[in-house]
Formats: C-alpha cells, structure tokens, sequence
C-alpha cells in the first residue's frame, strides 16, 4: 500500500515536470488532467483507514471535476481559439526544467524543516504540495498565453488541495463542496473571458494585454 | 435562521428571475424590489438581531452587521441609478469614445442576475463566521463581479476583466492556503481540533500554535489583501474600477473592498486574542502607509479621473489598514472610516459616471466646465472631493481625525506625520484635477451652446441625481452628527475586534 502511494506521488511530481516542460498546451492539459485524477485518488491512499462513503464521494467529485471536466472545457476553450498552439514561454524549457528541479529540491528539504502540531500522514505529501504550488505560481508568471495561465492556476489550487491533504485537515463537507464548486465557476469564468479575449485580439498573449497603465 | 437565509438567498431568486424575465421594465422593478427589500431585511436585523443559523456558520454579529448595512445600503443607491442608466444605455452597436472602434453591450438580463448575485455573495461574505465558508464567498464575489466589469464589451474592458480575474484568482488561492495553516494552527492533536468558527477560535486562542497562526495571517493578509487593494498586490484595481461602468464601479469601491476589509480583520481578531495582534499590526501598519503612499503618487500624475477615484480607493484602503494596524482607539476610526469611505465614494463614482456619459471622455483635462454643464453633477463632484479628502464637515474629516489622534496618543509621531504630509500631497493632487473640471466652461459640447454664447446645461436626469445627492447627504450628516445607533454599533464592532 505504503510503495503505491509513493507511486502515485513521484506521478503527480512528473506531471508538474510535464506541465512546464512541454511546448504544447494541449500536452500540458492532459498533464492537469492526469494530475487531478492522480489528487482525486489520493486521499483514499493516505487518509484514515477505513473508507468512509463522504470520502469516496469528495473523491469521486474530485476526479470528476479536475480530471475530466476542466481538461474538457479548456480542451474546448483551444479548439475554439485559431491561435497558435505552441507555448513561446517567457522563460526557455531547459531553464524551465532547472528552475523545476530546483524548487523541487527546495520543497523538499523545507518540507522537512517546518514543525508539525500533528505528524503528517504520508512524509512526501507535504513537499508534493509545496512543490505542486510552487510549479503553479511558476508557471502563471512565465507563461504568456491566457490559458497556460489558467492551467497554473488550476496546478496551484491543486497543490493547497494536497496541502489540506497532508494534514488530513478536514473541512466540513458543505466547505469542500463550495471549494470545489468556486474552483469551478473560476475555470469556467476564465474560459469564457479567454474566449473573448481571443475572438477580440486574435490572440492570447497576456503580455500583449497593455492598453491600461499609468 | 430564515431571516439571515433570506438576505442571502433573496438577491439569489431575484437574480435568477431577473435572468428569465424578458420584458425590460419588470426586470427593473425587480432589481429595484430586491434592493429595497434587502434594505428592509438589514434594517429588520439590525433591530431584532437574528440566532445564529447552520449551527453557528451564519451570524450577524456587530462587525458583520456594520458592513452588511454599508453593502445594503450602498447597493440600493447603485440599483436605482442602474435603472436609468440601462433606460439611457444605447443597446445596439456602438462607437467607442477613446479609439473609435465598435462594440456592443453585455444583455441586460446577465448583467442584472449577476448584480444580484454579487449582492446575495457580498451579504455572505458579512454572514459567514467560519473561514472556510468566508473563503467560498469572498472568491464567489470575485466570479459573479468580473461579469460586470466586461459590461462594454471592448478590449480595455477584457484586459481589465481578464487582470482582474487572474489577479484576484491567485490572491485569493493563497488566502485558501492560509485557512489551511489556520486549520493546522488549530490542530491539538490527533482527531482533535478547534473548530474553525472565529467565534471558537476566539474562544480557544491561547491553545493555537504561534508558529502557524503568524504564517496563516500572513497568507491571509497578501490573499485578501489583494482583494482589499493594498499595495503591493493592488495592481487590478485601477483599471477593473476606471473600466466598469459606473454603478459597478461604485459596489466594487464601496462594497466589495470592505468585504476584503472585514475578512482581514476577522483573522486579526483571532490573532489578537492569541496575542500575537503585535505581529500582524505591525505588517497592517506597514502596507498601509505603503498604499498611501503609492496612491499619493499616482494621484498626482493622473489624467483620467475614474483612475484617479481608483487611486483614492487605494489610498483609503491604506488608511483603513494604518489605523486598526494602530490599534487602540483607532479600530474606532477605522470602522468609522470604513463607513464614510463607502458613502462618498460610491457618491463620487456616480457622478464621475454623469461627467463621463456628458463629456464622453475620461481624460480629466479635456473635462471644463462641469458646473455649468451639469449643475447638480458639478456641485457633487466638487463636494465629493471635499469630502473624500478629509475637509470638514464631511463624515471623513471627523474618521481621519480619530485615527490621527490616536496614533498621537500613542506616541507615533513618524506614522501621524506621514500620515498627515501623504494626506496633504492627495488633497493637492486632486484639488487641481478636480477644480479645473469644474471651473471654466466646457469645450467638448459645442452643440451645447445656446445662441448668445451661454451654455446651456444638459438635462440630468433624477436616477442619475438622487443616489450620489443621497449619499453626499449622509456623509454631510455622519459629519455633523453621529446617531447614537450607528455609534453604538460602530463601538461595539471595535470593541470586538479588542479595542
């Protein structure tokens, strides 16, 4: 049991390296996908030790949710753009890969570091998550197109999904639910918006987005 | 239970009805209904104070009520100018003022619902007492608000909806990061913890753990606070505020930054009880003066005045922070001051609306004449400016007099005083901005001059009169004279938060 979860966990790392090393969207869609459907599962992995019914629901929503559904609308939101539908990152893919590889090593020994109240389930879940959220911010300030950024958005909310889980911390269900429900309403918003933005500009360089200043 | 159920699920059956209606003046009165019945719902409470619903997730406590009161109140104005500002609106294709291209308008059924909504979130955000659910609402206002903001639908309008979205997005991922920290924070051991109800949490304060209640606060100050506007994180909040239409413009100002507001003086309240309330006022302190100071700046070389008001909201965001970073009698003033922010610049967005849709422009110095263009407008735009800057008799004057005596008091004089010069620089700043649009006569509006050279003022109509003279009049009246209810709740707000 113990050896699948470490699987499952070296997967979601890899799919953090994925996301920022590929020069495709579509691929890096796919890696979110494979991440939230990799997320859902988790917490039935480290969790308590019977399966309770709410937890396999909140699981099955997850998956639902960040495994099928926001892959499928922002596969949807691509078609829809005639753009090119290469990254051109702000920052090259070797560099990408370093800085991964660095803010990985650096998730891992504070992970280490930080004093815990409660001992964490699953001793990598932590630096996973520092990791995840760390990618996520990572990738939103050196992508350029609207929807990468969408995507790291998507990674980052993921990883505090992984921190909540790395402490078992339990919301109530109503507050997970809405969670989930505004992660959501979130994709779905910037969906549309991407869409104007690219049926207005013909583009989705967000960096190209700079009329307003002072 | 159903009556604090009712102030949020009321705007939310208003809204949804709004959006299946067809006929333009039903929608109208039902946004105007759902205004006035949510005026009547706060008032309602404020006498006879609801339970608490949910077991305990919904109360309306003194701080929750004094916001919902500014969020009700300022929502009505903003509805009934909304009705005459779509009677106006031309709904077809239009030419854009500033770059000549075409674009239409978002449906007015849309519009409405999400109005309604982003009401039904804000009360919410005021209801909620459990970080998780305030997490929930606070983003839910962010979605049904960028909405509203893409009104126009042109490309300065999706750049500003689109930073906004972002911005606001990530901010407030990382305030969902602090609630976790809060949640570890609150851990006593295995399948033991403090429930994360600010009342419990008050309760419980002394057994959190230090270490991660100063580093959920700090998540939760740079999440929220991006919501609030404080520098650094306030980058969308002049162009999602000069870019809405003005009604909008004035809830986001008024309404909205106060959510953040009381948000962050929700984990402050936990944080006080815990004693760590140094640490985390000192940080508040800090990023206030900060903010001041940036808006200073901006404010100064600003050509577009819906930019300028923006800057101001900025500015009085800062002061909001300084003064409850400063503790003591100031948490007086800060909520004082919360209170007429909210009125006098939800008043002057309205009125910058009236001057834009006269003038059709935004840049300030292309904008002379407003006292003789728009007589009423002018005169409010003046007052407005007055008010929003500190000069007695305004609401405002008094609020920021608070604040700087106590830091006074305190023995602070390198805050008062920088308080004072950054408050001084603005009122400057803006004074020639202001004045010069109001004086002169007006060059834009040819067509407006009568046969002997006069001009002739453009008619204004009354939706678009009554709610900024309404609030102008009440931020007069908080000026000269405090009722003793809204004293009493102001106090007991602050006495709550541990002044």
């Amino acid at each position: 049991m113990n050896l699948f979860t470490d699987a499952v966990i070296a997967a979601l790392i890899l799919t953090n390296l994925r996301l920022i090393a590929s020069s495709r969207i579509s691929a890096c869609i796919y890696a979110v996908a494979c991440q939230g459907v990799l997320l859902g599962v988790l917490p039935l992995l480290v969790g308590p030790q019977h399966l309770t019914v709410r937890a396999c629901a909140l699981s099955a929503a997850t998956v639902m949710l960040k495994g099928f559904f926001f892959p499928w609308l922002l596969l949807r939101a691509l078609r829809s753009v005639s753009v090119r539908r290469e990254m051109e990152p702000l920052v090259g893919y070797t560099l990408s890969l370093i800085i991964g590889a660095v803010l990985l090593a650096t998730a891992m020994w504070f992970g280490r570091q930080l004093p815990l109240p409660v001992p964490a389930r699953s001793p990598m879940v932590l630096p996973l998550a520092m990791f995840t959220i760390m990618v996520g911010l990572f990738a939103i300030v050196s992508r350029r197109k609207a929807l990468t950024q969408v995507l790291g958005y998507l990674v980052m909310e993921n990883g505090i999904y992984a921190f909540g889980l790395a402490f078992a911390l339990s919301e109530p269900s109503l507050v997970e639910l809405g969670i989930l429900l505004d992660a959501f309403m979130a994709v779905f918003v910037m969906g549309i918006t991407i869409f104007h933005i690219s049926r207005e500009f013909d583009h989705m360089d967000t960096d190209r987005l700079s009329a307003l200043r002072d | 239970m159903t009556m604090i159920a009712l102030l949020v699920l009321l705007p939310i059956f208003a809204g949804l009805a709004a959006l299946v209606v067809r006929s333009d003046p039903f929608r109208r009165s039902i946004l105007l209904a759902a205004a006035l019945a949510h005026v009547a719902l706060t008032g309602y409470a404020w006498v006879y104070r609801p339970a608490a619903a949910f077991s305990g997730w919904l109360l309306l406590d003194d701080l929750g009520l004094l916001f919902l009161a500014i969020v009700s109140f300022l929502f009505l104005a903003a509805a009934f100018y909304a009705v005459g500002y779509f009677k106006k609106e031309n709904w077809g294709e239009r030419q854009d003022f500033a770059e000549d291209f075409l674009f239409t308008n978002a449906r007015e059924a849309t519009f409405t619902c999400c109005l309604l909504l982003f009401l039904a979130m804000m009360s919410l955000v005021c209801l909620s007492q459990d970080f998780g659910l305030l997490w929930v609402a606070v983003e839910a206002t962010t979605l049904a608000s960028a909405p509203l903001i893409y009104f126009h639908r042109h490309r300065r309008s999706l750049e500003a909806t689109w930073k906004y979205l972002m911005i606001c997005s990530v901010g407030i991922a990382l305030a969902l990061l602090g609630n976790f920290c809060l949640a570890v924070a609150a851990t006593l051991g295995p399948d033991k913890s403090v429930p994360m109800l600010v009342s419990s949490l008050v309760a419980n304060a002394g057994l959190l753990h230090p270490l991660w209640l100063k580093v959920a606060f700090l998540f939760l100050v740079v999440g929220y606070g991006t919501k609030l506007g404080l520098a650094p994180m306030h980058t969308w909040l002049p162009d999602a505020h000069s870019e809405a239409p003005s009604m909008v413009s004035a809830l986001l100002s008024g309404a909205l930054l106060n959510c953040a507001f009381l948000a962050v003086l929700r984990i402050l309240q936990v944080c006080m009880a815990a004693g760590q309330g140094q640490f985390g006022q000192k940080i508040l302190l800090v990023l206030g003066l900060l903010s001041m100071a940036l808006a200073a700046v901006f404010i100064v070389a600003q050509t577009d005045f819906k930019r300028m008001l923006a800057y101001s909201s900025i500015e009085h965001m800062g002061i909001l922070s300084l003064a409850v970073g400063l503790g003591g009698a100031a948490y007086f003033g800060a909520l004082f001051h919360a209170v007429n922010h909210s009125l006098t610049k939800g008043m002057l967005f309205l009125v910058a609306g009236n001057i834009l849709s006269a003038y059709k422009t935004k840049s300030a110095p292309d904008v002379r004449g407003a006292s003789k263009l728009l007589p009423v407008s002018g005169v409010l735009w003046v007052a407005g400016f007055l008010a929003i800057t500190g000069s007695p008799p305004f609401g405002p004057f008094l609020s920021e007099l608070i604040i700087l005596k106590s830091a006074l008091d305190q023995g602070r004089f390198v805050v008062a005083a920088a308080f004072l010069f950054l408050l001084a620089v603005i009122f400057v700043g803006m004074a020639a901005i202001v004045l010069r649009m109001f004086q002169g006569t007006p060059e834009q509006a040819g067509n407006a001059l009568a046969p002997d050279g006069s001009v002739v003022s453009s008619s204004e109509s009354a939706f678009a009169v009554i709610p900024p003279l309404v609030l102008g009049l009440a931020v007069l009246v908080l000026g000269v004279y405090l009722p003793p209810a809204l004293k009493g709740l102001i106090a007991h707000a602050a006495r709550a938060i541990g002044g």
